[in-house]
């Protein structure tokens, strides 16, 4: 893969749910960040100062060829200062703890907020709030040993071996804990494990590919993956060729989070008052089908993160699509006091020139299964992956792409067989208004976007405009 | 750094290790940008740690911290070892590596001016003025511009007696210009999209680009183009500007000749690749003018994939990977060598930052000039699709099937650059689109282009890379299907 891309910003490394504990394995405590939190204060002179911890402990086992080829683990602190000072404000980061960095640190922010011009739009920080409480921290996944993703992959590996099959993939865990303080009284923590395995098995002419992650390690079956991933692999072999053209389309849940994933910047604020988004204009009016609706919602049982924002801001759970109508964006302080709006509880940490963006969608589900789309159709293409999605056309949102790892003939209510992969030119809204059926909403996992909660969708009339070779 | 790198490779021989390296890095950042007149981001960051890798009973373990303490060293040492040995619980091989010889050095990449010793204040000032110009455009409806510094320090030492001490200072700018009217969003960038031009350099890189002086351009180009003609759609000459052919350099021959790709380690993300082992010294990749080399060299130019060693210790080389046409050779390191008999890694094991193990990437993969003088290229072509600047691009995981976007394109006609067009793109298959080429201009026209953000590995890295080109012709390329309906 690569370049990635730049829209692609990461999680907001804002802190999540409230922890009040002593210092986990590997972690910080809330006590220990609060210090370090009061030494940055007391180094620093700004008007305002605001601090930001994160600390990681992760792992990762990756096989391929049926055996453990990488396989990692790394201890990461990150302190990241940000002081103001007369309507100036800059950020400086450090992952070192001891006095003279976190002067540097504190020194540089200062340096870099005093050289730029007077921010009309700063707002002062904001004071202590209150949060909704989220537990995303399990002990057993935090305490996960290469010995146990070892031992994993092993017994896959040797069932890769005996059904005469190729597997690669990664098995991971992790803990963090994340802080943010500020000097008008905010202090919030956060808590969360990490849990992820992802597997492609290959034939000689065909792959299949599963994932899936969680908070709790518990959540995951690595084996059911991996047989899913293998049948898949055998179900696909031998594809033909089909011609490009314009196909009634099933996309498992990972196809369709990776699409729609494009969709999350555009729900801001600033990308709107910057007319960057593909809702300019299109507020309040139907640009997709009455059976779409979509809220952000950082509480949802499936989702994950924290509950408030680079600011500290509370996030809120927004109805962002209702019937096919985009209704809402969200706001972080800055932009909601520019757009007259109540902030939303989704800025990015600042300074920053995108302003906020819902990081966890949910996406309304609906009732039919996998097994029943394919059923009622008559022909089409069955999609378990896509790949190397990129956006066209920002306003129409095209998006081109990929199918990778398990593309498949549906023919009278059945999987007709592997076909060779396809190359799409697809506009999401156009998707989004041609969706005849929808699955439950599952936490989804793909390669180009977060993690949402979205369903396996069914779509008329989906633009393969090419074929590749395999 | 020395003293902490020898804690770290003492435990892990006590521990078991047959081999190990280690790499001690400290990286200071800084990010600048504007929007509309205002300062966006403005932040600096440093990050100072130490990762080892260690080769125990056969498989590899890694570990990293930033507990730069000799109890916590240690700890993360006797962790790589432990996970090693973890690792044989799914092992088939051995790993064997390429022999290499011990290196005592110290490496820095060439600069005039230490972008950190510039004033802030100035490099705000110079990312300001360009954007206020192209704010004067009426149409802009968005003006963004970003500067972005990088410091990496870091010292290597290995169980076999290597001790490289490297500093890389890397240096880049870019401004973009964006109109939404109507139903269009168009863009325009300058020297490049996504951020522009980067290379190893110091602030000389930023002057030489002259943001302010191209700002006016840029939005006005951006603001013409909602009443260009659209794209057509069909088969056509095109036309690539250097810029965007370092991006499709990257793509469908960079990352191909990955040999970690070809032997399926990255099968579960990145992909494979369509050059399986056989093909090599066999394919035609491309006509007989095209020749391309993964040069890690200064000689080859200060790009962000030069340096003096590479992340396992092994010199920067030259590798040719087409040579006249002909499909010459992979991207390899120690274990990837040994893997499919070479008797020396071709050095190209890169790691992100100090937690992150080091993989195969890409160096300076660099398409030589041609004898063609720019003028003369366009005066020689009667009909063609002239196509500048990157906007979006996508290519399947074994890297046969590409499709481009660019921001901007121009039709050629009778030998003359005509009309402006709109929503340009060309998609193809690669060894087609290489043996299509029919001309390439020469080294007057040929630069060293700098990708910032290539990604790769679980977990992810980013890693630059460099791409040289000229401009170039190819024939019968399909033209417009990303906008076809």
């Amino acid at each position: 893969m690569s370049p990635i891309r730049k829209t692609r910003a990461q999680r907001p490394s804002a802190g999540r749910k409230m922890v009040t504990g002593s210092s986990r394995e590997g972690l910080l405590g809330a006590s220990e960040i609060r210090r370090i939190s009061e030494r940055v204060f007391k180094l620093s002179e700004a008007d305002e100062t605001e601090v930001t911890v994160d600390v990681t402990s992760d792992a990762l086992t990756r096989f391929a060829n049926n055996t453990i080829h990488q396989n990692v683990a790394e201890q990461v602190l990150s302190i990241s200062v940000r002081t103001v000072f007369d309507g100036r404000t800059a950020r400086a980061t450090t992952n070192r703890t001891d006095d003279e960095s976190l002067a540097r640190a504190v020194a540089s922010s200062a340096a870099l907020a005093h050289s730029q011009p007077k921010n009309p739009h700063l707002l002062p920080m904001p004071g202590a709030q209150k949060y909704q409480r989220v537990s995303r921290y399990f002990e057993s996944t935090a305490a996960a040993t290469p010995r146990d993703r070892a031992k994993a992959v092993a017994r896959i590996a040797a069932e890769s071996e005996k059904r005469e099959q190729t597997a690669a993939g990664i098995f991971s865990t992790g803990a963090m804990q994340s802080a943010l303080a500020n000097s008008r009284g905010l202090f919030v923590t956060h808590a969360q494990t990490r849990s992820e395995f992802s597997i492609t098995v290959m034939e000689k002419d065909s792959s299949g590919w599963a994932k899936a992650n969680s908070p709790d390690l518990a959540d995951l079956d690595p084996a059911a993956l991996a047989a899913r991933a293998s049948e898949k692999a055998q179900a696909s072999s031998k594809p033909v060729e089909l011609a490009p053209g314009h196909y009634t389309v099933i996309l498992e849940p990972s196809a369709v989070l990776d699409i729609v994933g494009f969709l999350f910047y555009d729900f801001a604020a600033t990308a709107v008052a910057d007319k960057r988004s593909c809702f300019n204009d299109r507020i309040g009016k139907q640009v997709m089908g009455s059976n779409i609706t979509l809220w952000d919602d950082a509480y949802h049982p499936l989702q994950s993160g924290a509950p408030y924002d680079g600011e500290g801001m509370p996030r809120q759970k927004i109805a962002l699509v209702k019937s096919g109508v985009p209704r809402h964006l969200v706001y972080s302080r800055a932009t909601a006091r520019q757009m007259k709006a109540k902030p939303t509880g989704h800025g990015f940490p600042l300074p920053n020139e995108y302003g906020e963006a819902p990081m966890n969608l949910v996406f309304a589900g609906g009732s039919s299964s996998i097994e029943e789309m394919i059923a009622a159709t008559d022909r089409g293409v069955l999609v378990t992956r896509l790949w190397y999605i990129r956006e066209v056309d920002p306003y129409e949102k095209i998006l081109t792409g990929m199918t990778r790892d398990g593309t498949f003939l549906v023919e009278n209510g059945g999987i007709a067989g592997g076909i060779r992969n396809f190359r799409f030119n697809q506009s999401v809204l156009e998707m989004l208004s041609n969706v005849e059926a929808l699955g439950p909403s599952v936490r989804a996992a793909g390669e180009e976007s977060f993690e949402m909660v979205v369903p396996a969708m069914k779509v008329r009339n989906f633009h393969f405009s090419e074929v590749t070779k395999f | 750094m020395q003293d902490w790198a020898g804690w770290a490779l003492d435990t892990a021989k006590s521990k078991g290790a047959a081999y190990a390296d280690v790499r001690v890095m400290d990286i200071r950042q800084r990010d600048l940008s504007t929007k509309n007149g205002e300062v966006g981001n403005l932040a600096e960051s440093q990050t100072l740690g130490l990762g080892i890798r260690a080769l125990a009973n056969g498989s590899w373990g890694f570990a990293a911290t930033d507990r730069l303490t000799r109890e916590g060293i240690s700890a993360c040492a006797a962790e790589a070892v432990a996970i090693a040995k973890a690792s044989t619980l799914a092992k088939t091989h051995d790993v064997v590596m390429t022999p290499e010889k011990p290196y005592v050095d110290v490496w820095q990449n060439p600069y005039l001016k230490d972008p950190f010793r510039i004033p802030v204040e100035r490099q705000l000032d110079l990312l300001l003025a360009a954007d206020a110009e192209m704010r004067r455009v009426k149409g802009v409806t968005l003006a963004e511009t970003s500067m972005a510094f990088k410091r990496i320090e870091q010292f290597f030492a290995s169980t076999i007696g290597s001790r490289i001490h490297q500093t890389k200072v890397q240096s880049g700018a870019g401004i973009v210009a964006t109109s939404f009217a109507g139903s269009e969003i168009q863009k325009r960038s300058y020297p490049n999209s996504f951020g522009g031009q980067h290379m190893l350099a110091g602030y000389e890189l930023i002057e030489s680009l002259d943001l302010p002086g191209n700002a006016r351009r840029v939005g006005e180009e951006c603001v013409a183009l909602h009443k260009a003609a659209q794209c057509p759609e069909g088969s056509s000459t095109i036309i690539l500007e250097s810029a965007q052919l370092g991006l499709q350099i990257h793509e469908s021959i960079g990352h191909p000749i990955e040999l970690d790709r070809v032997l399926g380690m990255e099968a579960n993300f990145a992909g494979m690749s369509f050059l399986t082992l056989d093909k090599l010294n066999k394919l035609r990749y491309g006509s007989d003018i095209v020749n391309v080399v993964a040069d890690a060299q200064l000689s080859h130019g200060s790009g962000l994939g030069t340096f003096g060693y590479d992340d396992e210790g092994v010199p920067a080389q030259c590798t040719d990977i087409i040579r006249e046409g002909l499909f010459t050779g992979y991207l390899s390191n120690r274990e990837t060598a040994a893997d499919i008999g070479l008797n020396r890694s071709g050095g190209t094991m890169r790691t992100e930052s100090w937690n992150r193990l080091p993989i195969i990437r890409m160096t300076n993969v660099s398409l030589k000039p041609g004898t063609w003088k720019f003028d003369d290229l366009i005066a020689d072509t009667d009909d063609a699709i002239y196509m500048e600047t990157n906007r979006s691009w996508s290519i399947d995981d074994r890297r046969y099937h590409f499709q481009f976007s660019t921001e901007i394109g121009w039709e050629i006609k009778g030998g003359k650059k005509g009309r402006m067009i709109k929503n340009p793109s060309y998609s193809g298959i690669t060894t087609e689109f290489w043996n299509s080429c029919d001309a390439i201009c020469s080294r007057d026209y040929w630069t060293l282009w700098g990708t910032p953000n290539c990604g790769k590995g679980q977990p992810q890295q980013v890693m630059g890379t460099g791409h040289g080109a000229a401009p170039a012709r190819f024939r019968n390329v399909r033209v417009g299907v990303a906008f076809s309906k």
